[in-house]
C-alpha cells in the first residue's frame, strides 16, 4: 500500500560509513530503492582510524567486493598513496594488496561515486528509532522524529552505539573524535531485546608532519609498478608517496609503565574486550614485557595534508602522560599533535543473532553491518555491508519471507564467506578481524582470483554492472583459451632440450602446463619453444602460472571441499527443536539453541559443540529425512 | 518421541547366577520408574546410594530389595539421568525388574554398546576414550586391561593432542610470518618452526615403530609353530595349552590346516598357530596332495604372518629340515625336540650364527618350563606397555598417523611458507581425526600469545 509513496524506501541504509557506502550501493545495484540515511553527508566514507585499505586477508575482502561489483576497491584505486603488494616474495595465495589512502580523496571519490549511483538517495538526518509490525520492520525514524516507512532496513552504526571516548580518567560520550554517539536507537535495540555488549578499540595521535625530524627516520618505499584492487582499474594515476618507520624504546616502555594506573584498560575504567591483534601500546609493553621496542609506521594522511598516522601507538593515556611519551621517540621529539589518541567503547551486537544473510533472527527485515556486529576494519565492514545489501534488496523485492533465496558465499567460495560463518556461529568475543590463516582453503581464495570465483555468481544474483560483465566475459573467455592452449600444445624431451630447457630424458610428451608446474619454469621460457603463448595477455599468463603452481594440491583442498559441502548440504531448519534430540548436553543445547546454525557443518564450528554432538545431529538429521 | 529420548536399560553384569547383578537404566525418565518402582519410599538422593523395595507397579508384590544409586545429568557415565539397581543376582530377580522396566512408557532394552555411545554423543568421551571402553570390557588380560584403562584415561588423546598443540605452535610460527608481513617477527622464525617439526617426525615414527606392540596387545600375539611334519608341533601347542602356565580360553579359526589356539600367557594375550609339516618336495601337487601343498603354502604364509615364530626341529632326524632352516631370520624361537629319544642331540647339532636353541621334549616334558620362561619373556618384550607412551591401539589412529606423518615429511621439504602452512594444517587435520577436536581459534590463540602483533 505505501508501496507507491514517494517518500517510501525498499531498503534505508542508517550509516555511512564503509559498511554502510557498500551496502547502500549493493542494494541499489539490486534495483532496490534505497536511502542511505547519515548524521552528516559529508562525511560519508569518512576513514575514523588508519588511513588505509587492504592487507593479508582484508586484500583478499577487497577484491571480493570488487568481484561482486562494489565500490571499496575502485575508491581505493582513486585515493591510494602508497601502493605496496604485501607478501610479494611469498606465494600468490597469501599475496594482500594494500594501499595507504589520502583521506580527502578517499571520501571524496567514495561520495562521487554514491552520488551519481542510480536508485540510491543520500539522506542527512541520522536515524532516532525503528518502525517494527508483527515482528517485521516498517520504517525508520529520522532524527527530526519524522518517519520514512520502507520494507527492509541494514544498520551499520560502526562505534557510534553508546560510544564513550576513554582519554586517562577522561570520558567522552562520543561516536568518533567530535561526533555525538548514537544513543536512542541503541534503546531502541536494547527494547528490542537484541543481547548487546561492549568492544573496545584505539587510535593513536595524529601528529603535524611539518614537525618531525623525517631525516633520521627508516623509509619505506611505495611499490614501482602499484598493482589496483579492481580488476576494472587499469593503472593507478595517483602520484606515490614514501612512508616512514621509527620505534619505541625503553624510555618510551617505561614512562607507560609507570601511568599504567592512568590508563583506562588497566585502571578498570573500560570493560569492553580489545583485539589482540591490534593491541594498544599499553597493551604491548605489559604483554611483551621482554620486547625493548616495537614499531611505529608513519603514515601521511594525504597528498596535501600534513597530518601523520603513527600507526602502532594507540593509546589512552591522559594528554600530559602521551606527550611525555612523544617526546621519547626517534623523530618525534618535537612532534605537535593536532588530535590526541583515546580509546573508545561501544556497544555491539552479538552476531550469533544474525542468519547468515546478516538478518537479525528477532526482527525480520533488519540488517546489521559492520562494526556493529562486532568487527574491526574497513574491509570486513565493507564486506558485510554489501551481503547485507544485497539481501536486503532481495528480501524487500521478494513477495513473502518464505520465497526468499538468501545470497550466500560459503568458506570454500570467499573470505567473505568465512568472516560471516565465524560471526554467526562464533560471535565475536573480541573484535574481530580477518586474517588468510582463517580460511580453510587458502590456497583456493587467493586476491589474484576473486573474479574467477565470484563474478559469474555474482551476475547470476542480479549484482553486476553491464560494464564489469563486458570486460570479465572477455577475461574469462581469455583465460578458457589459454588454459586450453598450454594444455595442447606439448613437445619430446629432446625438443625441449633443443630450445634450452632441462627436461630428463623420459620419452614423455610434456604438454606447456605440466611444464610451468615445474618449479622456476616461468611462461617466457616457453614462449621460446611455443611463439604463440607470447600473444597472451600478461594478466591472463600469470593466472594460468598460478593455477600450475598449485595444481598439485588442488586435488586435496577439493576433496576437503567436498566434504565440507556435504556437512553445509544437511540443512538445520530454524525451527529445530534441540531438546527433542536426545544425546545433547545441556550446554552444547544451549549454545545450538543460541546460534541456530543452517546447516551441520555451521553446527560443528560451534565453539564447544563436540563431534559427538554432531554426530548426535547428523543422526537426526537423517532420521528425518528418512 | 524420538529414540534418542528413550529411556534404556540394561542388565549391565554378566548373564547369570551372581552375588550381586546391577541393572543400569539411562535416560530422561530413569528417576521416573525409580519411583514408580519404589512406591512410597523416600529416593536416595544423586550419587547416594540407598537401600529400597523395589515392588511390582501393577501387583504391588516385593521384586527385590536393591541398593540403588542415582546419578543426575550430565554428572553420570552417560551424561543422561542414570539409576543403577544392584539386585541380588537371581534370574528370576532380574528377569521381572527388566520385564517392569520394559512396561514402563518410554523406556526400552538398550542395544548392545549403547550406554558408551551415549556417554559418546554426550560429548563425556572422545573417539579414543569410547574406543578404549570397548577394549576395556572385552579385556581378558591383566596388560590389555591396563592399556584400555590407560586409554580411556585419556592417555591416547593427551599424546596425540599434545602433539597437535606442538604442530599448531609450528604452524602458528609460519602463519605468523604469512599474515603479519610488517610486524618485525624476525625472518629465521620459519626454520624455527623446522626443528621442532623434525621432533615430532621422530616421536611419530617412533611410536608407529612399535612392532604393531599395542594392536598385538589388543588382538593377541601371533605366534606360528612351524616345522617339518613330525617334528611335534601339535603335541607342543598341547603341551603349551595344557600348562598352568597357559590357560586355553577359547579354540577358534580351526581351518583345514591351521589351528589356532588362544592362550594366556605370562598375562598377555597370544594366539598360537599350528601349522602343517612342511615337506613341499616329497608331494606330488596332484589330488590329496594338493589339498596338502595348499596347507604348506597357508603355513609358509602364517610364519611369515606371525610375531613371533618357534621354528621347531625333530632331534631324531639325520639332518636340520632345511625348508625350516630356510625360515631362521631374527623373530623366532629356535627349538629341538624329542632329546628323550636322542640326548646325544644337544652336542652334535649346530646351527649358525648367533642362534641358540632349545632343547625339549614333549613326551617327557624335558625343557619344557625353561622353554616357557623363555617363550613368555620373549611375548613379554614385544609386548611391554609403557606408561609414559601409551601405544597404539588400533589400526584407524595408524591409519591417520602413517597420513600425518607424510604431510609433516612433505611440510620441511618445502620452501613456500603458504604450503609449509598448508602441509602443517593437513597434519594436524590428521591428528584431529583421531580425537575429534580441531580447531583454528587455537592457532590464533597462540599467535597472539607468543608473538607481539599489531600496529
Amino acid at each position: 500500500m505505501v508501496k507507491n509513496n514517494q517518500d517510501f524506501f525498499d531498503v534505508i541504509v542508517v550509516g555511512g560509513g564503509h559498511a554502510g557506502c557498500e551496502a547502500a550501493a549493493a542494494s541499489a545495484r539490486m534495483g532496490a530503492k534505497t536511502a542511505l540515511l547519515t548524521h552528516k553527508i559529508s562525511t560519508i566514507g569518512a576513514m575514523s582510524c588508519n588511513p588505509a585499505i587492504g592487507g593479508l586477508g582484508k586484500g583478499h575482502l577487497v577484491r571480493e567486493i570488487d568481484a561482486l561489483d562494489g565500490v571499496m576497491a575502485k575508491v581505493i584505486d582513486r585515493a591510494g598513496i602508497q601502493f605496496r603488494m604485501l607478501n610479494a616474495s611469498k606465494g600468490p595465495a597469501v599475496r594482500g594488496p594494500r594501499s595507504q589512502a589520502d583521506r580527502k580523496l578517499y571520501r571524496e571519490s567514495m561520495q562521487a561515486i554514491l552520488q551519481s549511483y542510480p536508485n540510491l538517495t543520500l539522506l542527512e538526518g541520522g536515524a532516532d528509532d525503528l518502525i517494527t509490525k508483527d515482528g517485521k520492520i516498517s520504517g525508520v525514524v529520522n532524527g527530526a522524529g519524522q518517519n520514512i516507512p520502507c520494507d527492509c532496513v541494514v544498520l551499520t552504526t560502526g562505534t557510534f552505539l553508546r560510544g564513550l571516548i576513554h582519554r586517562g580518567e577522561e570520558q567522552i560520550p562520543a561516536g568518533r573524535v567530535g561526533e555525538k554517539p548514537t544513543v536512542k536507537l541503541a534503546e531502541t535495540l536494547d527494547k528490542l531485546g537484541f543481547p548487546l555488549a561492549r568492544l573496545k578499540t584505539g587510535t593513536p595521535a595524529r601528529l603535524d608532519g611539518d614537525t618531525i625530524n623525517w631525516d633520521v627516520l627508516e623509509v619505506q618505499k611505495p611499490d614501482e609498478s602499484p598493482v589496483p584492487f579492481s580488476y576494472m582499474t587499469d593503472q593507478i594515476d595517483v602520484p606515490q608517496i614514501d612512508c616512514h618507520i621509527t620505534y619505541t624504546n625503553e624510555k618510551t616502555h617505561q614512562i607507560i609503565r609507570d601511568n599504567l594506573h592512568r590508563a583506562p584498560m588497566y585502571s578498570g575504567q573500560i570493560d569492553g574486550e580489545g583485539p589482540r591483534y591490534c593491541p594498544s601500546i599499553e597493551d604491548k609493553v605489559v604483554r611483551f614485557a621482554d620486547k625493548t621496542r616495537h614499531q611505529i609506521f608513519l603514515e601521511p594522511e594525504g597528498l596535501d595534508d600534513s597530518t601523520v598516522y603513527p600507526n602502532g601507538i594507540s593509546n589512552a593515556l591522559p594528554i600530559e602522560i602521551q606527550i611525555e611519551m612523544l617526546k621519547t621517540i626517534k623523530g618525534l621529539e618535537n612532534a605537535k599533535v593536532k588530535e590526541w589518541a583515546y580509546a573508545i567503547e561501544y556497544d555491539y551486537c552479538d552476531p550469533r543473532d544474525l542468519r547468515n544473510t546478516l538478518e537479525s533472527k528477532r526482527v525480520k527485515n533488519l540488517f546489521l553491518a559492520g562494526q556493529i556486529n562486532g568487527t574491526t576494519g574497513y574491509e570486513e565492514a565493507a564486506a558485510q555491508g554489501l551481503m547485507a545489501g544485497l539481501n536486503a534488496a532481495k528480501q524487500s523485492q521478494a513477495v513473502s519471507h518464505e520465497t526468499v533465496e538468501p545470497l550466500i558465499l560459503d568458506r570454500a567460495e570467499a573470505y567473505i564467506g568465512v568472516m560471516i560463518d565465524d560471526l554467526i556461529s562464533r560471535g565475536a568475543p573480541e573484535p574481530y578481524r580477518m586474517f588468510t590463516s582463517r580460511a580453510e582453503y587458502r590456497l583456493l581464495l587467493r586476491s589474484d582470483n576473486a573474479d574467477q570465483r565470484l563474478t559469474d555468481k555474482a551476475i547470476n544474483w542480479g549484482c553486476v554492472g553491464v560494464q564489469r560483465q563486458k570486460l570479465w566475459g572477455e577475461k574469462k573467455l581469455a583465460l578458457e583459451e589459454a588454459r586450453n592452449m598450454v594444455k595442447k600444445l606439448d613437445a619430446t624431451p629432446p625438443e625441449l632440450i633443443a630450445q634450452g630447457l632441462e627436461i630428463n630424458q623420459d620419452g614423455r610428451r610434456r604438454s606447456a602446463f605440466d611444464l610451468l608446474r615445474v618449479p622456476n619454469t616461468k611462461w617466457i621460457d616457453l614462449a621460446n619453444v611455443w611463439p604463440e603463448m607470447s600473444e597472451v595477455h600478461p594478466v591472463i599468463q600469470e593466472q594460468i602460472e598460478i593455477d600450475a603452481l598449485y595444481e598439485g594440491y588442488m586435488g586435496r583442498q577439493n576433496a576437503e571441499i567436498e566434504a565440507f559441502r556435504k556437512d553445509e548440504a544437511l540443512s538445520l531448519p530454524a525451527s529445530l527443536d534441540y531438546a527433542q534430540i536426545g544425546g545433547l548436553s545441556n550446554e552444547v543445547r544451549q549454545k545450538l539453541e543460541q546460534v541456530q546454525p543452517a546447516t551441520l557443518g555451521a553446527a560443528s564450528r560451534i565453539p564447544g559443540v563436540t563431534p559427538a554432538a554432531v554426530i548426535a545431529l547428523l543422526r537426526h538429521v537423517k532420521k528425518r529425512a528418512a | 518421541m524420538t529414540d534418542n529420548m528413550m529411556t534404556i536399560f540394561a542388565l549391565s553384569s554378566a548373564a547369570g547366577k551372581a552375588g550381586v547383578s546391577v541393572i543400569r537404566v539411562s535416560g530422561p525418565k530413569a528417576w521416573d520408574s525409580l519411583k514408580v518402582l519404589a512406591s512410597s519410599a523416600k529416593l536416595p538422593a544423586a550419587r547416594k546410594t540407598s537401600v529400597i523395595s523395589l515392588r511390582h507397579p501393577g501387583t504391588g508384590t516385593e521384586i527385590d530389595q536393591a541398593m540403588v544409586v542415582g546419578f543426575k545429568s550430565p554428572a553420570s557415565f552417560t551424561g543422561e539421568d542414570v539409576i543403577e539397581y544392584h539386585c541380588h543376582g537371581s534370574p528370576a530377580v532380574l528377569d521381572e525388574l527388566i520385564d517392569v522396566l520394559g512396561g514402563m512408557s518410554d523406556h526400552r532394552l538398550a542395544q548392545h554398546g549403547e550406554f558408551t555411545r551415549r556417554a559418546f554423543d554426550n560429548g563425556k568421551l572422545d573417539l579414543t576414550e569410547a574406543e578404549a571402553i570397548a577394549d576395556l570390557i572385552d579385556a581378558e588380560t591383566k596388560t590389555q586391561k591396563e592399556q584400555a584403562l590407560a586409554q580411556m584415561g585419556g592417555s591416547l588423546s593427551t599424546l596425540y593432542s599434545g602433539w597437535a598443540k606442538d604442530l599448531t605452535k609450528s604452524l602458528a610460527y609460519i602463519e605468523t610470518i604469512i599474515d603479519f608481513p610488517d610486524e618485525d617477527v624476525p625472518d629465521e622464525e620459519t626454520a624455527k618452526a623446522f626443528p621442532a617439526i623434525q621432533n615430532l617426525i621422530v616421536k611419530i615414527e617412533h611410536h608407529l615403530n612399535d612392532n604393531r606392540r599395542g594392536e598385538r596387545l589388543r588382538n593377541g600375539l601371533e605366534i606360528a609353530v612351524i616345522g617339518a611334519p613330525n617334528a611335534g608341533k601339535s603335541s607342543l601347542v598341547n603341551a603349551l595349552a595344557q600348562r598352568d602356565v597357559a590357560i586355553v580360553s577359547e579354540m577358534a579359526g580351526t581351518t583345514r590346516d591351521i589351528i589356532e589356539v588362544h592362550l594366556n600367557l605370562g598375562g598377555y594375550p597370544v594366539i598360537i598357530s599350528d601349522t602343517a609339516g612342511l615337506r613341499p618336495d616329497q608331494i606330488s601337487g596332484a589330488g590329496h596332495d594338493a589339498i596338502e601343498l595348499e596347507g604348506i603354502k597357508r603355513a609358509l604364509q602364517k610364519a611369515e604372518e606371525a610375531d613371533l615364530r618357534i621354528l621347531l626341529f625333530d632331534g631324531t632326524a639325520s639332518t636340520l629340515d632345511p625348508h625350516t632352516l630356510k625360515l631362521i631370520n631374527k623373530d623366532q624361537m629356535v627349538v629341538v625336540n624329542k632329546v628323550d629319544l636322542n640326548p646325544d642331540v644337544k652336542n652334535v647339532v649346530s646351527f649358525h650364527e648367533n642362534i641358540s636353541p632349545l632343547f625339549i621334549s614333549t613326551e617327557t616334558s624335558e625343557g619344557l618350563d625353561a622353554f616357557i620362561d623363555s617363550l613368555a619373556e620373549k611375548i613379554s618384550s614385544l609386548m611391554k606397555v609403557s606408561r609414559e607412551t601409551p601405544s597404539l591401539t588400533r589400526q584407524r589412529h595408524r591409519h591417520h598417523l602413517e597420513d600425518c606423518l607424510s604431510f609433516l615429511h612433505a611440510s620441511i621439504n618445502q620452501t613456500q611458507p603458504e604450503l609449509i602452512a598448508q602441509e602443517l594444517r593437513s597434519g594436524i587435520n590428521e591428528l584431529g581425526r583421531i580425537t575429534g577436536r580441531v580447531d583454528v581459534e587455537d592457532l590464533l590463540d597462540v599467535i597472539f600469545r607468543d608473538f607481539c602483533i599489531g600496529k
